[in-house]
């Protein structure tokens, strides 16, 4: 079977698992539904209004049946009602989800615009003190935990210039772009910094591979000016492991959201996940976290699709 | 001997080693309480004091001690680090040999399952797990354990296919050594290498869940400390104490940058192949 039809069809697999796993992982919250639902008040409920209660909610059926009618539903977009928002989950989850992709895609901008030249300066300073430099930062930037960026950056903006960033009312970006992406700036470098170190190192691994291959020696003792060498020639063979990363990276971005939306107060998916947990919103927990996992998947899918246009030697490859 | 000798003697290796033998010197004090304070005693009297000959980093809001609380959080930090890395290594490790071995059904059931946990991204799996059991520092190595499983699960899977095929094991079997001394000493010990490697890049990761866990309340519950924990703490205070902001900031950073370059050091020395190639 060929990889693109192999990955094709593990797609539905996975998913299938990821539903069971998050399904029975919630059934496993100790103590019951109803009192999880209406907490301190299920203790004035009498028994028969509880099964009656169970019966409407259709907990009384064994937990498989309750599986297949709770995957019927899923999809149809039905990922149940949410009892904190008194809404179903899957509305919720829309509202918050443009701002995480908004801030997942800025992020990655930031670090293709902050990672690329960076690698590929190094890599053309090979071994001399401007690359060590680069890769210091790198290593450092690979180190640090998305949350000290955020507030170390809050604190640098407080303490040097008065200011501060989480202040005031979240704007979306179709209201007024301008203020939008005045908030969202700061969050985006937070959450971009280590992906723009990873994509530093892996730029520059890259493109030191590529530049001893033998074209670019060929156009180099042709005459091409070193430039158009490194960014026509060399650059375009260096891009498929930036890519691969950028696009797995781009799915940890969708989760890592959590720390960062929670240090600036945006009001996002990862947000929305922390505060269902606190909250003991079960329903919304088990949305939230499949509807990531789907589009982590998604993303990875196009990612390996991506990845088979870019190099045709994995079409043919077979692996294990 | 040796192996100590070719980490010092790599540059990373050595800046590496060095931090992550500090850090355990520092953790291993911090949890046997020979700190320069009782790190939950509060010096009301000196609540938010500034760094000093007394308090070297400060106190926090309550007056405890931040270097002390710093000094236990690192070991509390490390302990859910290696505990859970401990797990995560040998339950992959197990996995990952029993499916390369047995193939066929087994194979298939443990590897569709590892793609199914490896379908979330770390923190949510993580969040997810927290979510249901409840938050605590067991919690968090069970958690943070079950999310590195896979990972292992695959790094010891597909080396040790391509030994299983190699005639010294077809040997080994025909001399009718026991399944269970080839696992080990044939599959296992070949495995080291690229092991090794992986464990000291997961504690980095490990110790970045944790402190990431903590910080959001769902790992390490006060009034213990962990570092996750004190830059919480840090958060609504960082303008009038900011000590309170950097020490921990630092030491997260060091620690975690500690193991990366130890693993790079050692991916280097242990596989020269992946040199060139590695992010």
């Amino acid at each position: 079977m060929s990889y693109l039809a192999r990955r094709l069809l593990t797609f539905p697999l996975v998913m299938l698992g990821v539903s069971i796993l998050v399904f029975f992982a919630i059934r496993m919250v100790p103590g019951d539904a109803i009192t999880a639902m209406l907490g301190t008040e299920a203790g004035l409920l009498t028994p028969a209004q509880r099964a009656a209660l169970a019966a409407y909610f259709g907990i009384d059926k064994p937990i498989l049946v309750q599986y297949w009618s709770w995957l019927l539903g899923v999809l149809q977009g039905d990922l149940g009602i949410s009892v904190i928002h008194g809404k179903p989950a899957l509305a919720i989850i829309l509202e918050r989800f443009p701002l995480t992709l908004q801030l997942a895609l800025m992020s990655m901008c930031v670090a293709l615009l902050v990672g690329l030249p960076a690698g590929v300066f190094a890599a053309t300073r090979n071994e001399k003190m401007s690359d060590l430099a680069v890769r210091i930062f790198a290593m450092i930037g690979q180190s640090t935990p998305n949350f000290v960026v955020g507030l170390l950056i809050i604190y640098a903006l407080s303490a040097g210039f008065g200011i501060l960033p989480t202040m005031g009312e979240f704007t979306p970006l179709f209201t007024d772009p301008l203020r939008n992406l005045g908030q969202m700036i700061l969050p985006a470098i937070t959450l971009g910094f280590a992906f723009a170190a990873s994509v530093t190192r892996i730029s520059r691994s890259a493109m030191l591979d590529v530049l001893s291959d033998d074209y670019v020696r060929t156009a180099r003792s042709k005459g091409v000016p070193k430039r158009s060498v490194i960014w026509r020639h060399a650059l375009p063979n260096a891009l498929i492991p930036v890519v691969t990363l950028s696009g797995v990276e781009f799915g940890y971005l969708l989760g890592g959201a959590v720390l960062v939306e929670q240090i600036y107060a945006l009001p996002g998916l990862g947000r929305l996940v922390l505060e269902a947990i606190l909250q003991r919103d079960y329903a919304l927990v088990q949305g939230c976290v499949l509807f990531i996992a789907f589009n982590f998947l998604v993303v990875n899918l196009l990612v390996d699709l991506l990845y088979v246009t870019l190099d045709p030697r994995i079409r043919l490859g077979e692996g294990n | 001997m040796s192996m100590l000798r070719a980490i010092f003697s790599h540059p990373s290796g050595r800046i590496g080693g060095t931090i992550v033998l500090l850090y355990i010197v520092v953790a291993l004090l911090g949890m046997s309480g020979i700190t320069p304070h009782n790190p939950l005693q509060q010096f009301r009297i000196d609540r938010l004091h500034a760094p000093s000959a007394l308090y070297w980093m400060g106190t926090d809001l309550f007056g405890r001690d931040v270097a002390s609380r710093l000094m236990n959080g690192i070991g509390q930090s490390f302990l859910v680090a290696f505990c859970s890395v401990a797990i995560a290594t040998f339950a992959g490790t197990v996995l990952g040999l029993t499916a390369a071995w047995f193939g066929k059904a087994w194979d298939g059931l443990v590897m569709r399952i590892m793609d199914v946990l490896l379908a979330f991204p770390a923190i949510l799996l993580a969040l997810l797990i927290i979510a249901v059991v409840g938050p605590g520092t067991w919690t968090s190595v069970a958690a943070i354990a079950i999310v590195y499983t896979p990972i292992f699960t695959r790094v010891v899977r597909g080396p040790a296919l391509s030994i299983k095929a190699r005639e010294f094991v077809d040997a080994a079997r025909t001399f009718g050594s026991s399944r269970r001394y080839i696992l080990t000493r044939h599959l296992l010990l070949n495995l080291v290498a690229p092991l090794t490697v992986q464990v000291t890049l997961a504690l980095a990761w490990s110790l970045l869940t944790e402190a990431g866990l903590s910080f959001l309340g769902l790992g390490t519950q006060p009034p213990a400390s962990s570092l996750g924990l004190m830059l919480a703490d840090s958060r609504n205070l960082m303008e009038n104490a900011p000590w309170m902001l950097i020490f921990p900031a630092v030491a997260i950073m060091i620690s975690i940058l500690g193991f990366n370059l130890l693993g790079d050091a050692l991916r280097d020395i242990l596989d020269p192949k992946t040199r060139r190639s590695a992010p």
